[in-house]
């Protein structure tokens, strides 16, 4: 091997970006294809710049656009070997064409999806707009809620999308700014450990095996069409979140940090609860704690799996909470929240007769902040109290104006 | 090492082993699948071939059938020289890493593409590729329409030609608009090599597209594809039409060496007056009425300019 190891302290200072590129050069990415936008630039940068001081031996392309990049990610994935790229709100509009050809031709490459609004009025910083825009897209979708789990994410991610039962693209998903440019302690693996747990790239139908010459991005029309798309969801349905339970399992071997598809939070005798995304799980566990001092029985879930969606696992953790509130950082404009209609779905045919109320908050960076999930708890133990939701089902937080709410 | 194919005579060539298959879904008559049988032909050496989607896509790759024996890749419309330019990338990657696993191989990259695809929607991306020096060929099929979505004007489209578009009428000629230089701007990217060829002129075309494989680097190739659907002649006829084209000096067959040295390479000794190509397509049937018997020396005289401007410019060795 033509390239220098790294040495790393146990524990070292850096942000969401940061820890992802790391993960990215121990887990000796072969090519990146990247094009910079604010805030997951700092992730290819890294690439380039431990590539440049000899600490990878690969390929980085900077294209001309995020279309071009995952484009190119496909091309080279299909190729043979390991693929990464990084990429935020519009650069993923761009290239959104492209996410359903990669998972549609099954196709491991990792994504790190930094979350940033979605243009217009144009917005640089954190919200969820954009991991829900391609949620349906074929992808895993893993959701980091620090830097710490940035990294720890991308290692999974290559082990779990790389796998040949799964061959599915994956994207780790980190909160624009509040984890990306925030930096925290981060527990290291070293080098060998890093790139022993997620493995040599083991090809598959790949393009560069010349003996075995191989025609990827057919067309089907009606005769086959269906067959394709119906099996990449058997497989996302049925296959990914073992696959990702047992890869949470090696990890926690080697590292002692458990991972779960539902982080749960003081829910084993919750009342009331919320349900949310990224950085907002860790103000929210903070606040329960505090509520619970106030003897509200408070608990917080975060979704660690976006897609496939933990379904079972989520109805199991809220089976006996009485008010649940479910947190979404995008506008649904004119319809409600994806985390309400998921959990909705996922609560409708069991016995609970928990209340369901849906927050729309944070949009373009707005802070969510303790005050706010004080009043959002308070408001949900009224509803246990009340065994009906005494608000409107779906209210916005934290915007100016008279309040506002619907349904 | 590299190994080109010699192929003597049309016998030969006939009877070359084929890497694309008969076996496809093109229109009797369709010139795209003889280019891409001519710019294969040329090489011994393994490929790694793209398509753009459009016709030669549609056609060659319906699950659970394939005609391409080498490895092949289509994404989508405008990102077909990408997906070539990511695998060749992960060749690089791969052949520095040692994991090859045939490392004596010296593989090509080629992505095929219809005008559509690299004149108006993948103009960015075929940029980006000329641009970033990827060793990858791009080769348009240049049909000058959409054939694939039944006939749509793209710029490509000559001026006076019939698109569904564009369409002619009791107060339009059709396109209005001339057809994109596409050649002088891959050039202008200072790429190694940049060649427009012609079905009908094989010796000419293999000669080009082994030179495009020899050299470091991208290679752009504009290859005129006559359609017998779009522009309206007998299937029998591709060949004749082809003639037509390369020897009105419509469709000029010259060279470009690193952006800055043109040369032609095929002077036809009689040369064709322009109506006879025209007169030959229903596409341009319409400017044979009195009132637009004007657009038909209009084409001549366009012609023959830019005829004399490649000869300047092969004069002047730039």
């Amino acid at each position: 091997m033509a390239f220098d190891k790294m040495e790393l302290k146990d524990i070292e200072v850096w942000d969401g970006n940061f820890a992802a590129a790391q993960a990215m050069r121990q887990s000796q990415v072969d090519v990146v294809a990247a094009y910079p936008i604010t805030p997951s630039t700092p992730i290819v940068e890294g690439y380039a710049k431990f590539l440049a001081d000899g600490y990878i031996e690969g390929e980085f392309v900077m294209v001309e656009s995020e279309h071009a990049a995952m484009s190119a990610c496909i091309g080279a994935a299909a190729a043979g070997g390991r693929v990464a790229t990084a990429t935020s709100s519009q650069g993923l509009a761009l290239m959104s064409e492209t996410l359903y050809q990669a998972s549609g031709m099954r196709l491991p490459i990792v994504l790190n999806l930094v979350n940033r609004a979605l243009a217009s009025p144009l917005n640089v910083n954190g919200d969820h707009s954009d991991m829900y825009m391609i949620r349906d897209s074929g992808w895993i979708q893993f959701d980091a809620f620090c830097s710490q789990e940035a990294y720890d994410l991308n290692f999974i991610a290559f082990k779990v999308s790389e796998d040949h039962d799964i061959r599915l693209p994956a994207i780790v998903n980190q909160d624009g700014f509040m984890t990306s440019h925030t930096a925290q302690g981060v527990k290291t693996l070293s080098d060998d450990a890093a790139y022993g747990f997620v493995g040599e790239y083991k090809p598959m139908n790949d393009m560069l095996d010349f003996e075995h010459p191989v025609t990827h991005g057919v067309q089907t029309e009606e005769d086959w069409h269906f067959e394709h798309k119906a099996r990449q969801h058997n497989d996302l349905m049925t296959k990914v979140m073992p696959k990702i339970q047992s890869v949470f399992k090696d990890f926690e071997k080697l590292t002692g940090r458990k991972y779960n598809p539902v982080e749960k939070y003081n829910m084993d005798d919750a009342d009331v609860c919320v349900v949310c995304l990224g950085t907002s799980v860790e103000t929210a566990r903070e606040v329960a704690s505090d509520m619970r001092a106030k003897g509200i029985k408070a608990g917080v879930i975060g979704l660690r799996v976006i897609r496939p969606f933990p379904f079972f696992e989520i109805a199991e953790a809220l089976k006996n909470v009485k008010a649940i509130a479910a947190l979404d950082r995008s506008s649904p404009n004119g319809a409600a929240g994806m985390l309400f209609n998921e959990i909705a779905g996922a609560l409708f045919n069991t016995d609970t007769k928990a209340l369901l109320s849906g927050y729309i908050y944070g949009l373009g960076g707005r802070d969510l902040t303790k005050a706010h999930l004080v009043a959002l708890f308070n408001e949900l133990q009224a509803n246990a109290d009340a065994g009906k939701v005494t608000t409107k089902l779906q209210q916005f937080i934290g915007v100016r104006g008279p309040k506002l709410a619907f349904l | 090492m590299s190994e080109m194919k010699n192929i003597k005579n049309l016998k030969e060539f006939s009877t070359s082993a084929d890497r694309f298959e008969g076996a496809n879904l093109l229109c009797p008559g369709c010139a795209h699948s003889i280019i891409v049988r001519e710019v294969l032909n040329a090489t011994n050496d393994d490929l790694v071939l793209s398509a753009s989607t459009g016709c030669l896509e549609v056609c060659t790759a319906v699950y659970p059938y394939t005609s391409w024996d080498a490895s092949w890749i289509h994404i989508g419309f405008e990102n077909g020289s990408t997906a070539v330019a990511g695998a060749e990338t992960m060749y690089k990657a791969l052949k520095k890493k040692g994991r090859l696993k045939q490392p004596e191989r010296t593989p090509k990259f080629v992505s095929f593409a219809g005008d559509g695809a690299s004149y108006d929607i993948g103009f960015q991306w075929i940029s980006g590729c000329m641009e970033r020096g990827h060793n990858i060929m791009h080769v348009v099929l240049d049909n000058e329409v959409y054939a694939n979505t039944g006939g749509q004007r793209s710029s490509s489209t000559p001026i006076g030609s019939s698109a569904t578009t564009s369409p002619e009428g009791k107060k339009s000629y059709g396109e209005k608009i001339n057809k994109k230089d596409m050649m002088t701007i891959m050039a202008a990217h200072g790429i190694p090599y940049a060649a427009q060829v012609s079905p009908n002129k094989w010796k000419d075309m293999v000669k080009k597209i082994q030179h495009g494989f020899a050299v470091e680097g991208p290679v752009f190739i504009n290859a005129v594809s006559p359609c017998t659907t779009e522009w309206k002649f007998d299937p029998k006829d591709t060949m004749h039409i082809a003639d037509l084209a390369t020897d009105s000096l419509v469709f000029p067959l010259y060279e470009i060496i690193n952006g800055q040295e043109l040369n032609i390479t095929y002077r036809p000794k009689n040369v064709v007056p322009v109506e006879e190509y025209l007169a030959a397509q229903g596409r341009f049937k319409h400017l044979f009425k009195d009132e637009y018997k004007y657009l038909i020396k209009e084409w001549q005289e366009r012609v023959d300019s830019n005829w004399a401007y490649l000869q300047r410019r092969e004069e002047a060795r730039v």
